[in-house]
């Protein structure tokens, strides 16, 4: 399993070009937003959380349609498949790699990025572990919607439909939990509300993964 | 359940059931909409609004019922490899995907005299309109697949993990939405529900249900022969 | 008639309710109808086609190599 997230990690550090996509895309996403509602610091204090949430959100969907279609394609995932791993084992394998290349970054650009939209600076590790929280249940998610649609028609578009309304609670409680923090409130409930999903997320995400790919080949 | 498997057997009892279920549909919407639109008072707070209740709450309890028993029939067909279980899912989406618009439609009609507003991000807007999404992102999760039975394995998955994050999504909003904003009116019509106002709900209720068996029947039988011209075009290709 | 019609001043949004919810239920219903006729009909001329295709089993459309690749140069 190591192996293969190791696989992954230098087939991504290979061509590169995906992971700096999805980071490029996060930057210029935030970067866009001051232009678009004014570069009041109030405002852009107060939308803050919700634009870096979302940005991130709709980085890791746009990385995630070529998660499982470059194996899928050229048969390396069927030849995983038929490995002693387990097809969950693959799965969390694919996830794992999938947030090391996409997530990990996010959070290291995050809170320069916070503090160009005037995000008070004490909230910027809440900011981090929120997100480091967040991330990898984004990757869980969309790891299910990737493997559902492999060899669909019009994947593209169907990705997107099929995994942002399950996105909702995750950018909810997230967006709470910095809320919170910002109004001076204790952002712990929520924190761990989002702990707690990313736990069950990682439990049952791996298992529909699994399904998805085995329909994928049969 | 076993027994309903065999296709041939559950063709001959839905097609004793559609009958019944195409006339009971009928009276009962004759008898709902007349006590409804005719016989009922209007409310003593909302006037006749009310009386779009009785399309507005009999198309939200279907569209849970639908997406339950939808989630049930995939979990069946995972498990089990129920033949008629996925032909069960994909005959009723649309018709959940209906009243879910139906559902969030209506209420909007209502919120704009009531509350002054279209929408508001309520939690139970906020849910019922997620579940649309849900009802649409399998509806064409299904029809993405040039083989139809992957794209059923597919739904399926899709169904059961829609089932895991209904409640998750349902209890986020609630709790995000007591967070932003007080609570907002939501009561039917008075304190409690006069018994004029019951009959004609149950009576609706009654008849959106029998609508759905009847109409599921009639799409269960139009997926069964859509199998069927499947497998004998696969015969002739070979 | 004329106070049933008006429904209280709110003659618009009763009725726009009633009406989108028989658009939506006749419109499923016509269009499941619709459709079961359709793969009716398509199940009944393919099993009527179907021994006669048993006896003389349809050449297949093997699909030709395209010159094109030895054309070009």
């Amino acid at each position: 399993m190591l192996r293969l997230i190791l696989r992954d990690l230098r087939l991504v550090l290979r061509q590169g070009s995906d992971a700096t996509a999805a980071l490029m895309f996060f930057v210029l996403c935030v970067v866009l937003f001051p232009f678009g509602v004014g570069p009041e610091p109030n405002i852009l204090t107060r939308i803050a959380p919700g634009v870096l949430l979302i940005a991130a959100l709709l980085a890791a969907l746009l990385s995630m349609e070529r998660l499982f279609q470059g194996d899928f394609e050229d048969g390396s995932l069927e030849l995983l498949l038929l490995s002693p791993l387990p097809a969950e084992g693959v799965a969390i394998a694919k996830v794992a790699a999938h947030w090391l290349v996409t997530g990990v970054p996010l959070l290291i650009v995050a809170p320069l990025l916070a503090l160009l939209l005037r995000m008070p600076a004490d909230q910027l590790g809440l900011l981090v572990g929120t997100l480091a929280l967040a991330t990898p249940l984004l990757s869980l998610i969309g790891a299910v919607g990737a493997a559902l649609t492999l060899g669909a028609r019009r994947s593209g578009v169907l990705l997107p439909l099929l995994v942002l309304p399950l996105y909702i609670p995750v950018l909810i409680f997230a967006a709470a939990g910095l809320d919170a923090g910002l109004s001076g409130l204790s952002p712990r409930p929520h924190l761990l509300l989002l702990g707690g999903m990313l736990c069950g997320a990682l439990v049952l995400a791996p298992l529909a993964i699994a399904a998805a790919l085995r329909a994928a080949h049969e | 359940m076993h027994r309903f498997a065999n296709p041939a057997r559950f063709l001959k009892i839905a097609n004793a059931v559609l009958p019944w279920a195409a006339g009971l549909s009928a009276v009962c919407f004759a008898a709902g909409l007349y006590l409804g639109l005719f016989a009922s008072p209007p409310d003593y707070q909302q006037g006749d609004t009310v009386r779009i209740m009785y399309i507005h709450v009999p198309a939200a309890w279907m569209s849970m019922f639908t997406y339950s028993t939808m989630a049930v029939a995939a979990a069946a067909a995972l498990v089990w490899k129920h033949p008629l279980a996925e032909v069960y899912a994909k005959a009723a989406a649309p018709l959940g995907a209906g009243f879910t618009a139906l559902c969030l439609l209506t209420g909007s009609l209502w919120g704009a005299p009531m509350w002054g507003t279209w929408w508001v991000w309520d939690a139970r807007l906020t849910s019922v309109l997620v579940l649309f999404f849900l009802y649409l992102g399998y509806m064409a999760l299904v029809d993405a697949f040039d083989d139809p039975a992957r794209g059923n394995k597919a739904g399926n998955i899709l169904l059961l993990v829609g089932a895991v994050n209904v409640p998750i999504i349902k209890f986020s909003v609630e709790w995000w939405n007591t967070l932003h904003q007080p609570a907002s009116v939501f009561r039917l019509g008075g304190p409690t529900i006069a018994a004029s106002m019951l009959w004609p709900l149950l009576l609706m209720a009654a008849a959106f249900q029998s609508y759905f068996f009847a109409v599921v029947i009639l799409r269960i039988r139009a997926g069964l022969a859509a199998r069927r011209v499947q497998t004998l075009r696969l015969g002739q290709a070979n | 008639m004329d106070g049933f019609l008006s429904m209280g001043g709110y003659a618009a949004y009763v009725w726009s309710s009633y009406g989108a919810a028989a658009v939506v239920l006749v419109g499923l219903l016509v269009l499941s109808l619709t459709g079961l006729r359709r793969v009716e009909r398509t199940l009944a001329t393919l099993e009527a086609a179907k021994p006669r295709r048993k006896r003389e089993p349809k050449a297949a459309p093997a699909p030709t190599a395209t010159p094109a690749a030895e054309t070009t140069p």
